[in-house]
């Protein structure tokens, strides 16, 4: 009798301890399940389709691992490929270029203005980004202040344009990508001690080596991250070619979005996205790896 | 890269230095002369104006009036890279993305000294971290990113090496070991160490010189001894210590010994600790220089009767009484436990004496409690 007790308790008890351990697998299941609905089935639906031929309609394809398809849409669109990370780069670099002195008065020089210029750099986001982009052309098209004042300054001449050029295109992805750049630098400087400057300063070092000896390696990982979030979508995007440059500035995010659209050439945009994340992802990695930041993140 | 001001030495010199932060005034018109090679102590409670002093020394504050010399050069308004001054910051402010070398090496590096390795391991030998030169300050305990920090100034040989509360983050335990290292380091190199702290203890252990600061002047400056023992204003005698002050009126000035009556009894007070301007007196005691016996034992010296235990607690070396008088305050009493006798009991009726020259006299119209509120010792 008793001996029967005590052998429901411990079945009691084994229950109650598989129901323990099973929760945090209950608690990772809505992640888990949205990863595999909206990330996994998506990316092998893309890796199948890659290598897929022509079937007997318009629009309809059959698996035949055909790998080829990857050699014919990087020989079919390498001008755009490479145009694309040219873009990246400089608009990266131009960001960086702008953000690293706005998010440095941010976080030291703003005082109490510090929100209010904080919000300022997020206003952008009020509004779509394709307005915005829409906006660009108007501000850097015939009409627009720009290209009078740059005309009248005898910078531009009568014949040259702003709108439907490299530069136009490159400026555009600058402008939409800056906060993505401005906010981690800004969220990196403004957690620096403001003591190591200080000793920095005690140390002999005037506010030029400090600010290259301290506050930037300081700021490092701000760097990295804010490069990162302008890089990778400036990379894949296809809106600031389409709205702002010319048939010979498009990028590889065009030729994507025609093979889809235009084409119907579904195999040959999925090999182009496919080449274009792999690349994106070993440019990051060389890059966070040469950066070398984990010990300060 | 060396100039004129980086290789300035001799005593630093405070003249007529005020700070004013909008209507506060942070340090008010304090001079003050640290002699060279010394180990100078500031002392005072948070607020006192000694770290706004030190950090106009090492030029990260910008005096609003008076000047900073060392030796014969004006400092006032030299830029801080400039100064021959080191700081060792409060919670040391090492740089973490360099290597304890590095970190070590910084100083020298910017002035484009030559030797800078030699010099490195030597600063590195004298805080005995020679093993940790490859690590990363966030992979050093406190007391060791302490020493890195102090390494990291000593290297560079300063003029005068600034101390801001530089061990305020370490436990009791290695607080007390670094106290005699840092006074052992400062006699090896001869650097004047001008330390800022509110730990009297530390104060006391360490410096040559102290000078208790309160409310942006100082109160007074001496060795400890001198200031513990003939503390001149009751700050002084509650900061530093604990103190008993009874008010009185100086009833015969003409002797060595001034006559000074305490609500009816006369007790001797040297003439040379009076520091009170007139009559009216706050006569000062230790508790540990007191005596205490039941009623009616015959003593010597100041003697007052008629007291009566509130309170006594043993706490091993000492018992410490507190003794209630006929005038109603209660005065301290610490008791040394060496005579074999059993502690006196709450409630006991006792008789309390000292001898007249540990008895000090400060005017007698300050408070009575300054100080005490900001002493960590009374809380």
């Amino acid at each position: 009798m008793s001996t029967a007790l005590l052998h429901t308790g411990t079945h009691e008890k084994k229950a109650v301890l598989s129901k323990k351990k099973l929760l945090p697998y209950w608690l990772l299941a809505p992640g888990i399940i949205w990863l595999v609905i909206f990330f996994l089935v998506p990316i092998y639906q893309l890796i199948s389709t890659s290598t897929q031929t022509q079937g007997y309609g318009i629009g309809t394809y059959v698996q035949t691992y055909r790998f080829a398809n990857f050699i014919d849409a990087i020989t079919s669109s390498k001008a755009q490929l490479i145009r694309s990370f040219e873009y990246a780069f400089l608009a990266t670099l131009f960001a960086l270029i702008i953000s690293y002195p706005l998010a440095y008065a941010v976080a030291f020089k703003s005082g109490r203005w510090k929100n209010t210029l904080l919000v300022l750099i997020v206003a952008p986001f009020f509004c779509s980004f394709l307005l915005r982009t829409v906006a660009w052309e108007q501000i850097l098209g015939e009409q627009g202040l720009v290209i009078k004042v740059l005309r009248f300054a005898h910078i531009l001449g009568a014949q040259d344009h702003l709108t439907a050029t490299p530069f136009a295109v490159v400026a555009g992805l600058t402008y939409n990508f800056l906060p993505f750049m401005t906010l981690p630098l800004y969220a990196s400087l403004e957690r620096i001690d403001i003591r190591m400057m200080e000793a920095s300063g005690d140390l002999y070092a005037n506010a030029l080596t400090t600010f290259r000896k301290v506050t930037v390696p300081l700021s490092m990982p701000g760097v990295v991250a804010g490069t990162l979030l302008t890089f990778i979508p400036a990379a894949g995007d296809y809106i600031n070619a389409e709205l702002l440059g010319n048939p010979g500035t498009k990028m590889i995010g065009n030729v994507i979005e025609a093979r889809y659209l235009e084409i119907v050439d579904y195999p040959g945009a999925a090999a182009l996205s496919l080449i274009l994340m792999v690349t994106i992802l070993i440019l990051v990695m060389a890059y966070v790896k040469r950066a070398g930041t984990e010990e300060l993140v | 890269m060396v100039d004129a001001s980086t290789s300035a030495h001799g005593d630093l010199t405070l003249k007529n230095l005020t700070k004013r932060f909008g209507d506060f005034v942070a340090v008010d018109d304090l001079d003050l002369v640290i002699p060279e090679g010394s180990f100078f102590a500031l002392l005072g409670p948070s607020g006192c104006g000694k770290t706004t002093t030190l950090r106009m020394v090492a030029g990260l504050e910008e005096p609003s009036s008076g000047s900073i010399f060392i030796g014969n050069t004006d400092i006032t308004y030299e830029k801080p890279y400039k100064r021959p001054v080191n700081t060792v910051f409060q919670n040391y402010a090492l740089f973490p993305h360099l290597t304890i070398y590095e970190n070590v090496a910084f100083g020298l590096r910017r002035r484009g000294v030559k030797d800078v390795d030699a010099q490195v391991q030597k600063a590195l030998e004298l805080v005995e971290l020679t093993h940790l030169s490859s690590r990363k300050p966030n992979q050093l305990s406190g007391g060791q990113q302490q020493r890195i920090a102090l390494a990291r100034a000593i290297v560079n040989r300063p003029a005068l090496l600034l101390l801001d509360e530089p061990l305020g983050a370490l436990d009791l335990k290695l607080r007390r070991a670094m106290q005699i290292e840092l006074k052992w380091i400062q006699t090896e190199v001869g650097i004047t160490f001008v330390h800022v702290t509110h730990d009297q203890e530390e104060a006391m252990t360490m410096a040559d010189t102290i000078a208790v600061m309160n409310e942006g002047k100082i109160e007074q400056m001496g060795s400890p001894a001198d200031l513990y023992d003939n503390p001149r204003t009751s700050f002084v005698a509650n900061f530093l210590g604990q103190s008993n002050l009874i008010k009185g009126s100086i009833v015969d000035a003409s002797g060595d010994n001034k006559v000074v009556d305490i609500f009816g009894t006369k007790i001797a007070l040297p003439a040379a600790r009076n520091h009170a301007h007139d009559s009216s007196v706050l006569l000062g005691i230790r508790p540990e220089k007191i005596r205490i016996q039941p009623a009616g034992t015959s003593m010597n010296g100041n003697i007052l009767t008629g007291g009566v235990i509130s309170d006594a607690s043993y706490i091993g070396v000492s018992t410490q009484y507190q003794v209630e008088m006929t005038w109603g305050q209660e005065l301290m009493v610490f008791e040394q436990n060496d005579d074999g006798t059993p502690p006196l009991a709450k409630g006991d009726a006792v008789t309390i004496s000292w001898e007249p020259i540990f008895t000090f006299g400060l005017a007698g119209d300050q408070d009575a409690n300054a100080g005490s509120e900001a002493n960590p010792d009374s809380e």
